[in-house]
């Protein structure tokens, strides 16, 4: 047929690396203009998103209390080292800052100091104090105040304050630290928290997309199935729970799942259970497994749906004329055919869940609490923005790399929400 | 007809209990035949393809297939092979994959499903394409994978729904004598379903007339041309003029029968015909003759209405016989062509000219 080349002709008529250099070209053009569409969508998230973020992080290796408060003492300790006594330069220069700097600054500078040696923040902030009204020579007014001015420990930890950079916090997030000859050890193991509530929130995800796969996966293959009021039924209990507040739902857990809640009583009533042992359904990994399934169930359930309402039901037909029990229909073509939503819904879930904060605060005991509960307690509570930066930056490394890790062996263009 | 292959009994199918899309369909399909079901949409002939390949269940009646009944036997058991409209490769295989899929269902061994796969591919003139993705072919090829697909674990029957629906002309017609040939090669019954006529007549052995969920007509080509047996039949396949009239005379292989305006044709009558009867002559525009030395039964004076180009050949729509809409079709470059307006003589032999009883 005139109209049919074979390849062969094709192949032989152009000049491959030609081709592939326009064809190269085309698609550069093409992805620039795809970039200007969403230039707008860009800087917007520029601004409120990524450069907030990225301000914050950098909190988590920020050092620069000390410095800014006590500048003539940074330079005197330059070329001070901790096997010289502490001479009268150094008390001068630190008395100088003191009486420089503002109360608040040398306060904020005292807080930072506590992380070097404990116990000189208030040290610090009584000497201030006297030094303020002392004259020169200051060394004897300094060890008046307190005595350890005169060790050169205390000296050694203020030059180890002194530089704006440091990993002070990136490594106290994972348990680790420096020691006095600045080598990486571990924190002692009554002090070591973090790694565990880091482990911890990683177990707590994967068991809740677990279940959420578990359980939305024949929920969404029965939606998808089903045609006319059933499927637009089971459409609005799946979206329900987006109608209810995330803390209404959540404490409607306490009610139902507490020793005289719902869940109990009823078992107690249908003699399943001794009335004196309810079972312990919550302020333990069972009441935030089940909670955080629940909330998170739709955000699996959706994406499985969608994937699966567009999967065409002559393709399970084509199987089955090609010899294919039921089973092998549904293992070697439905759900290979539904696993991008899987995937969705499982990323979807598994990012979801390793953020989450109040459901495991409200139905979590202490031993629940995921890395959120701690951000929330360093930033609010105790404010110590550099902890709750690090861990906060521990996570978001942590999601990058299993997001590159996913894209590697599933592949992000097979992910498909819709 | 050699042996009875296929056999539909008394087969009727209602989807919402309240009508029937196939009513009462009688069929059989001898071995090796290549049998096209052809009808205007929504005839019921996909839903008879698929009672066959076993998705629909027939509500009454009984369907054989090679001699045992069929219609609790699942469609995975049926060997079977199917071509759906859209060909259906799963997307998720490679091509190799997808021809390997019956094969591997059918726990055959590696190396022979290697072997299998590489002849079937070969059969399809499309070896090169075995690591490729559905979504990286044409709809040709995709076609062609899905007919390998098909036939890759030697089926007896196939069963093609419309399969060439969406390639364009020339391919299509490029792959409707590629199938025909894979059937004479290989031996096997094809029913094949489609709702274009040429490639009906062109491919099949015999072709089923559907409508309105019941064979109208089941018969070669040829003799689906030359006799259809109804209006229905004569009118859907190929291009027919249909002159109403009533039977005046009826005798052994002839009959006379008297057009609107008072005018006597003679026909050869098909079955069902009484004198007085109300009929439908039918005849095909071609064998309708201008030539004045016109030797047939049939001779009168017809007024052109229009005149139609048509590159090889031209159409007259003429008003002759009580009948304003009467087509001929005159090849192109045959001496004077009438005029718009002009009375012409035309005439057509009885032969060509049957009288169907109405429906
Ligand atoms: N699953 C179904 N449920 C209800 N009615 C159906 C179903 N499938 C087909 N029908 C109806 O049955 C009739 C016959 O349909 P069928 O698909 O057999 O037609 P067809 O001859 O294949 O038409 P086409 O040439 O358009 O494919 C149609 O009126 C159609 O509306
Ligand atoms: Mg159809």
């Amino acid at each position: 047929m005139a109209i049919t080349l074979s390849d062969e002709v094709v192949r032989n008529a152009i000049d491959t690396a030609a081709l592939t250099r326009r064809l190269r070209g085309l698609r550069r053009r093409s992805r620039i203009k795809a970039l200007l569409l969403v230039a707008p969508l860009m800087l917007f998230l520029l601004s409120v998103f990524v450069l907030p973020i990225g301000l914050l992080l950098t909190r988590s290796v920020d050092n620069s209390d000390v410095s800014l408060a006590l500048p003539n003492t940074a330079t005197a300790l330059s070329s001070w080292s901790s096997e010289h006594a502490p001479d009268e330069p150094l008390f001068a220069a630190l008395a100088a800052d003191l009486k420089a700097s503002s109360r608040e600054r040398v306060a904020e500078a005292a807080k930072r100091l506590n992380n070097y040696e404990s116990g000189i923040r208030s040290s610090l902030l009584k000497t201030a104090r006297t030094i303020r009204k002392a004259e020169a020579p200051y060394q004897p007014a300094f060890v008046e105040a307190d005595p350890r001015w005169a060790t050169p420990e205390r000296w050694a930890a203020l030059k180890q304050a002194m530089p704006r950079l440091t990993d002070f916090y990136l490594l106290a997030a994972l348990d680790l630290q420096r020691d006095e000859m600045g080598r990486i050890t571990g924190v002692a193991p009554e002090n070591a928290v973090h790694l565990d509530v880091l482990i911890r929130t990683f177990v707590v995800s994967i068991s809740v997309t677990l279940s959420c796969v578990l359980l939305g996966y024949p929920l969404a293959a029965l939606m998808a199935r089903s045609t006319g009021w059933v499927a637009n039924t089971l459409l609005i209990l799946v979206l329900l729970p987006f109608w209810t507040s995330l803390l209404v739902r959540t404490s409607a857990w306490v009610v139902l799942l507490q020793s005289r809640g719902i869940v109990n009583s009823a078992l107690i009533w249908l003699g399943l259970l001794d009335p004196t042992q309810p079972l312990e359904l919550i302020y333990n990994r069972a009441g935030v497994l089940i909670a955080m399934t629940h909330i998170l169930l739709p955000f699996m359930v959706l994406p499985i749906y969608s994937v699966m309402k567009t999967i065409p039901p002559v393709y399970m037909r084509a199987a089955s004329s090609l010899g294919a029990p039921p089973s092998s229909v549904f293992w070697r073509v439905y759900l290979p055919m539904s696993m991008p939503g899987v995937s969705a819904g499982g990323l979807l879930v598994f990012i979801l869940a390793l953020g989450y904060y109040i459901t495991p605060a409200l139905v979590g005991g202490p031993r629940d609490q995921m890395v959120s509960y701690f951000i929330a307690y360093y930033a609010n509570q105790v404010t110590n923005w550099g902890m709750a930066a690090a861990l906060s930056a521990i996570l978001l490394v942590a999601v990058l790399v299993l997001y590159a890790l996913y894209n590697r062996l599933i592949g992000i263009d097979r992910l498909r929400i819709g | 007809m050699t042996e009875r292959f296929i056999a539909f009994e008394g087969v009727r199918k209602s989807y919402d209990g309240k009508s029937y899309v196939v009513r009462g369909l009688d069929l059989d399909v001898a071995r090796g035949e290549f049998l096209t079901l052809l009808g205007p949409s929504g005839s019921g002939k996909t839903t008879t393809l698929m009672m066959l390949a076993g998705f629909e269940t027939p509500t009454h009646g009984s369907i054989t297939l090679g001699g045992g009944r069929i219609e609790r036997v699942p469609p995975h058991r049926r060997n079977i092979g199917v071509v759906f409209q859209n060909y259906a490769l799963f997307p998720h295989m490679t091509v190799g994959e997808n021809l390997a899929f019956p094969l591997k269902m059918r726990r055959m061994s590696k190396a022979d499903v290697t072997q299998c796969v590489r002849h079937a591919l070969d059969m399809v003139r499309m070896s090169s394409f075995e690591g490729r993705r559905p979504n990286q072919l044409s709809g040709g090829q995709q076609q062609r994978i899905a007919l390998a697909r098909a036939l890759v674990f030697e089926p007896q029957l196939v069963l093609m729904d419309e399969p060439l629906g969406a390639l364009d002309k020339q391919l299509r017609e490029h792959m409707q004598l590629e199938i025909k040939h894979l059937h004479n090669r290989l031996g096997i019954n094809v029913v094949y379903v489609t709702h274009d006529q040429s490639e009906a007549l062109t491919m099949s052995d015999r072709v089923g007339v559907f409508n309105d969920g019941t064979l109208q007509q089941i018969a070669s080509p040829h003799d689906l041309y030359e006799a259809p047996a109804n209006p229905f039949v004569a009118t859907f396949i190929g291009e027919n003029n249909a002159i109403a009239g009533e039977v005046v005379e009826l005798s052994n292989g002839t009959c006379r029968i008297k057009a609107s305006d008072g005018s006597l044709i003679s026909a050869i009558p098909g079955g069902g015909l009484k004198i007085g009867a109300r009929t439908t002559l039918v005849l095909r525009p071609e064998r309708i003759s201008l030539a004045e030395d016109l030797a047939g039964a049939n001779r009168f004076t017809a007024h052109v209405n229009e005149l139609i180009y048509h590159g090889d050949h031209m159409r007259l729509r003429v008003t002759v016989c009580g009948c304003d809409d009467v087509r001929i079709k005159i090849p192109a470059g045959a001496g004077r062509t009438p005029q718009p307006g002009a009375h012409i003589d035309i005439g057509w032999a009885r032969e060509d000219c049957r009288a169907l009883a109405q429906s």
